[in-house]
């Protein structure tokens, strides 16, 4: 049963910048195009506002030296590269320290309300690998702050627009509830346009611009335990991959060490770090703050040696050192692998974080109301009175889009530009907590910036009939799943087996065996896929939305597993038990993933740009020893 | 109202046009209905009771006792208590029982609580019902147009609720005399009072008016610590505004109880001493 | 573990009618409502719509009704039903459907576009805002609203009466309005922008009576009645019901004429 399709041409509608994805940086985009006088279509797959960036609980990273008046944006910088093992794109790491507090003042005046120092201002916390107490926050709802800061700030644009226009929707329009399958091009090979199916009712449409901004996030539904939403697909990664552009360092996935073990259906969901940010520890089945075993040789000398003095530090950060709960994300997620291995784990296989034995019940529900609501109704469990089950889970990718680090213009596709988790660069190997957030203002506004720029001075968008009707065969062809018979998919089984492979293969520990079996396996499901199957009618259709995003789950999980098995070295996010240590060799050295003709990926070696002077003058001379290549130590 | 089944296109509320086809008012499976039931009940018990002790116009004062619905007296037609609160504002000429004169500042009150608000809107008129249970009303103008509107007097209420309850204090000083009118003397009464005059204040004081006068109104609260913390202890109270609305109109009918039962010579007082 | 099969009763259909259909689905340990919509449709109903994100009580994205009480499917654990008790889940009934469990919540996104914009103060640079923590608590009660729409969905005024629908922003923003009436900088009033004012004449604060519904079904537990639309009411009183402020205002009119 083929559902009829009204034949004929597709809705097209002309806009300057179009925007896929309504998060934070997809959203800052948006304003910033909007307000540099670009007509701008936003497209999200959710409701507006529902963005992924609402589950952002930490807080956003700016030396703006509210809580500690030492830090500054340099300190920041130097943070932000020694936690991703210097693999950052550094120019990226700069910009981001530079500018995130004018991102963050900048929300004040649209409406934010952040928690307050006694004096008034934006009160900062501690976080992982931030030297200083840093981010800004609400509570543990910090993301759901951003998103909803930005969202009201569309929305008075959009009233500004109503005054002068008598249209809401005449300069900066929200396509919620709508999906991207194709970034469509020009004759000249510059982009003009998105291809765009409404949710709700399966109607195709045509958004046609000189410029587009991919904003779509990550690609955590590619993996079984996840703290990603399912809106999580990679589908930037792939719209960027199809269209030409290639992505960079995809091996680097983040495991968030804390993320809840049980009950099974909610496994994955995040547990924010700031629960040991303030004070909360982690435990192993014999009662062991196992932490302390586990302080790598590089940050020895800035972790505390015992828990009297790790716990004196939340009192007096300045005369004692923190305690190794609070190290960089990568080293406390394999730590509580390995206790989990070792078999010191909690019953649900994961290991004890604590608080209830360390702050009054009041304290504790005043400082993390969420986490406090989260475990009451969804596992029963009252953290005033016992300790939270905790295991690793899938958070982010610091790979993705290769972008310009001024103007986040991606490699090789004129017009086509990339903010957000789904560039790549900025975060290195590994990313720090609320750099993320910061991130996602920070190049969200450039990447909306330069877009407007590079729309203003382009020529009129226009798509091809052949190029709008093959997006359209695509977006239909599993309704024609039936043909296979027998042979034809379900989306829901390869989803499941894709994910099951990469958690079990290509997770949080790698060896090169379990990679190239995850490679076959891909290419396998690769197949299987293009029989995918689905019933019904495209009206709000579930199994058709999965069997269209499939695909690009496929070539995101086909970019990790390939590039996880080229990089013979651990770091940051990319951990392998075959080659357990750094090699600093590796340091210069990017991975391209591009699209193969023939379908599937192939990988490109660059070696990157030498870190500044004045950059690497911030840092120690033996400290740049244990990261830099032996050549760029040299010159 | 309209009875039996309506034609689909007069179908409004939750059987709009447009909205999920389903026949039932609610699909709720819990005992929705009991809450508002018992306040109804609740309400018209207390309805019944003090009208009919309002208009008896008798059995209201066992010295040192004076029921709270007769306090303050403002006829002639009262019966003089020693040092009580008579205070004959209307002259011979008002021949119905005094209660009724005073009793409309405290009902007036009440009446337009926010709290008392939601229990008749909720349990006498069904408007809700219970949430998500579809109301029997065809329109709906809620507190926009007269009368309702004139709810919004509810802040003139709580000031003339403040000296009623300023009286209702004298009058449980009072209690600490005996039926002789010497000092040093405390019953079951005395303790009945005392629990009611409480219980009145906060009710009184938990009032929503009251915390949007004493800081609520306020854009920053940094600059006026002293309402802020008023404004903070109030909305303490208030949190348990229902609690206290109830409890207080309990206690204020078994004040009057007691008293009734003494000045009939039912029962004696018991003394502590 | 222990797994049992629950009866559910889930409305099918769209904007041209639909119903209650019956199906038997295995429940696990632990789960939640949206685990076995989802099981569903991995199993047997692959085309069943149900609109949901985060799956974490933060995104509201899931809101529906469960035996009659508007909730989010993510937080609604099975243990609270019994066993034997058949489920039963419909679309939230305020608003218009669009198929099975999803809702047309268009009406809340109008509103909001209604609701005039936070007015930032003159001559404040970004960085030079000072604000007290007890001057933001209120309004931070207010931002923990995650936009689930099930306060706009039980709100009666609504709910029961279409044709309020244009004059009545509901709960939610309401509440917003209220967000920024107490926010300590917002300039509205120094902007001509009286926000008392078009909470009673443009969006219908007059039509809450303040019957808690809207309280009783946030899953973010705001106070929503008690700290927004009650002292709203009042600093309405402020400005309308005063009879000090009103006589001020005819006689002001008066001499004006």
């Amino acid at each position: 049963m083929t559902p009829v399709t009204p034949v004929g041409p597709v809705e097209r509608q002309q806009w300057d910048v179009i925007v896929v994805g309504a998060g934070g940086a997809g959203l800052r985009a948006a304003i910033e195009a909007r307000q540099r006088g670009a007509r701008t279509a936003v497209i999200c797959k959710s409701l507006f506002g529902k963005a992924h960036t609402v589950m952002a609980e930490g807080g956003i990273a700016a030396s703006m030296a509210n809580a500690n008046p030492h830090d500054t944006w340099q300190i920041h910088f130097r943070d932000t590269m020694r936690g991703g093992k210097f693999l950052n794109q550094w120019r990226m790491a700069e910009l981001h320290a530079r500018e995130a507090p004018d991102r963050v003042w900048e929300l004040e005046t649209w409406g934010a309300l952040f928690d307050r120092t006694p004096d008034g201002r934006i009160s900062q916390r501690n976080f992982g690998g931030h030297e200083y107490p840093r981010l800004a926050h609400v509570g543990d709802r910090t993301g759901l702050e951003l998103i909803r800061t930005l969202q009201q700030k569309i929305v008075s644009l959009q009233q500004e627009d109503f005054r002068t226009t008598g249209d809401y929707e005449s300069g900066l329009k929200v396509f919620q509830e709508c999906t991207v399958t194709r970034v469509l091009k020009d004759a000249f090979g510059r982009v003009a346009g998105v291809f765009c199916y409404d949710r709700e009712s399966g109607r195709f449409f045509v958004l046609q611009a000189p410029a587009v901004v991919l904003a779509t996030g990550g690609i955590g539904k590619s993996f079984k335990v996840t703290s990603n939403s399912w809106e999580y697909t990679g589908d930037g990664h792939a719209l960027a991959l199809l269209a030409g552009a290639p992505l960079v360092n995809m091996e680097f996935v983040q495991f968030h060490p804390t993320g809840m073990v049980w009950p099974p259906s909610v496994k994955g969901i995040l547990v924010t770090e700031s629960v040991r940010g303030d004070g909360g520890v982690l435990r192993n089945s014999e009662g062991r703050r196992f932490m302390f075993d586990y302080v790598p040789e590089v940050f020895k000398e800035k972790y505390a040696q015992s828990e009297e003095e790790g716990d004196r530090w939340y009192e007096d950060p300045d005369d004692n050192r923190r305690p190794p709960e609070l190290l960089p994300r990568d080293e406390v997620a394999r730590a509580i692998n390995a206790e989990v291995k070792a078999g010191r784990g909690s019953p649900h296989g994961g290991v004890f974080l604590d608080v209830s034995t360390r702050m009054p019940a009041d304290v504790i529900r005043r400082r993390l109301p969420s986490m406090y609501h989260q475990f009451k109704e969804l596992a029963d469990v009252d953290i005033t009175a016992e300790p939270m089950e905790v295991g690793p889970t899938c958070h982010y990718v610091m790979g993705g889009v290769h972008v310009d680090s001024e103007t986040a213009a991606t490699d090789g596709v004129p017009g086509l530009f990339a903010a957000g988790e789904v560039a790549g660069g900025m975060h290195g190997s590994n990313r720090l907590g609320g750099n993320s957030l910061s991130d996602l203002l920070v190049f969200g506004r450039r990447a909306g910036l330069h877009a407007a720029e590079y729309a203003a001075g382009a020529a009129a968008a226009e798509v091809g009939e052949e190029a709008v009707a093959a997006a359209r065969a695509e977006a239909l062809a599993p309704f024609d799943g039936e043909s296979f018979g027998d042979a034809a998919e379900n989306p829901y089984t390869l989803h499941q087996e894709l994910q099951q492979t990469m958690n079990d293969l290509v997770g949080i520990i790698r060896r090169e065996s379990e990679m190239a079996e995850a490679l076959e396996r891909i290419a396998e499901l690769r197949e299987r896929a293009r029989r995918v199957s689905v019933e019904g009618h495209r009206q709000f259709n579930p199994g058709w939305h999965l069997a269209l995003d499939l695909r690009n789950m496929l070539l995101v999980s086909e970019c990790v597993a390939r590039a996880a098995l080229e990089r013979t070295e651990s770091r940051g996010g990319h951990t392998r038990e075959d080659r357990p240590a750094m090699d600093r060799a590796w340091r210069p050295v990017n991975l391209l993933c591009r699209a193969a003709d023939g379908g599937g990926i192939e990988l490109e070696r660059v070696r990157t740009e030498p870190i500044r002077d004045d950059l690497l003058a911030l840092f120690e001379k033996e400290e740049l020893a244990k990261y830099l290549a032996d050549e760029e130590l040299e010159s | 109202m309209a009875t039996g089944t309506e034609p689909p296109s007069a179908a409004t509320g939750v059987r709009s046009a447009g909205r999920a086809s389903l026949a039932a008012r609610h699909l709720r499976t819990d005992r929705w209905w009991l809450a508002p039931a018992v306040t109804a009940a609740g309400l018209l018990a207390f309805v019944a009771y003090s009208t009919w002790r309002a208009f008896a116009n008798a059995d209201y004062y066992a010295a040192p006792y004076v029921s709270p619905f007769y306090s303050p007296c403002l006829a002639e037609n009262c019966v003089p208590m020693r040092g009580g609160p008579n205070w004959e504002l209307f002259g011979s000429w008002w021949t119905l029982s005094p209660a009724l004169l005073i009793l409309v500042f405290p009902l007036g009150f009440r009446l337009t609580c926010y709290y008392y608000r939601k229990a008749y809107y909720r349990g006498f008129w069904a408007s809700p019902p219970a949430c998500a249970v579809a109301e029997p009303h065809r329109s709906y103008s809620g507190e926009t147009r007269l009368p309702l509107i004139l709810q919004n007097i509810h802040r003139y209420f709580f000031y003339l609720a403040l000296p009623v309850a300023g009286v209702l204090t004298y009058d449980t000083v009072l209690t600490f005399r005996d039926e002789h009118y010497a000092w040093g003397h405390a019953g079951l009464g005395t303790l009945i009072f005392l629990v009611n005059i409480v219980l009145i204040w906060a009710y009184t004081v938990s009032c929503h008016s009251c915390r949007h006068v004493v800081g609520g109104r306020l854009r920053h609260f940094s600059k006026h610590p002293v309402r802020y913390r008023l404004w903070t202890w109030v909305g303490r109270l208030n949190r348990r505004h229902m609690l206290l609305a109830w409890s207080s109109l309990i206690s204020v009918a078994v004040c009057d109880l007691y008293v009734y039962l003494l000045a009939t010579g039912a029962f004696d007082d018991p003394r502590f001493f | 573990m222990s797994t049992y099969d629950a009866r559910f009763r889930i409305w099918r259909g769209d904007a041209d009618g639909g119903g209650l259909t019956d199906y038997t689905v295995e429940v696990h340990d632990g789960e939640v409502v949206l685990d076995i919509v989802h099981r569903l449709q991995a199993t047997q109903a692959p085309d069943l719509a149900v609109r949901w994100n985060c799956k974490a009580g933060k995104c509201g994205s899931c809101s529906a009704e469960i035996n009659g009480r508007p909730r989010l499917l993510c937080m609604t654990r099975m243990s609270v039903f019994a066993r034997d008790e058949t489920v039963t889940i419909t679309p939230m009934r305020a608003f218009p459907v669009i198929r099975d469990l999803v809702t047309d919540v268009s009406f809340n996104y109008a509103k909001a576009r209604e609701i005039p914009a936070f007015v930032p103060p003159a001559g404040l640079a970004p960085g030079e805002y000072r604000m007290k923590q007890e001057d933001v608590d209120r309004s931070q009660e207010f931002r923990k609203c995650i936009e689930c729409f099930l306060c706009q969905n039980t709100c009666h005024v609504v709910r029961d009466h279409e044709e309020n629908k244009p004059v009545f922003a509901g709960p939610r923003f309401l509440m917003r309005i209220a967000e920024l009436d107490m926010h300590p900088l917002d300039a509205a009033e120094e902007s001509g922008l009286d926000r008392r004012r078009t909470a009673q004449d443009d969006h219908g604060l007059g039509y809450c009576n303040i019957t808690k519904c809207c309280t009783e079904v946030c899953p973010e537990g705001i106070a929503i009645t008690d700290n927004a639309l009650i002292p709203m009411k009042e600093r309405v009183v402020d400005r309308r019901y005063d009879p000090v402020v009103w006589l001020g205002n005819r006689i002001r009119r008066r001499n004006g004429a």
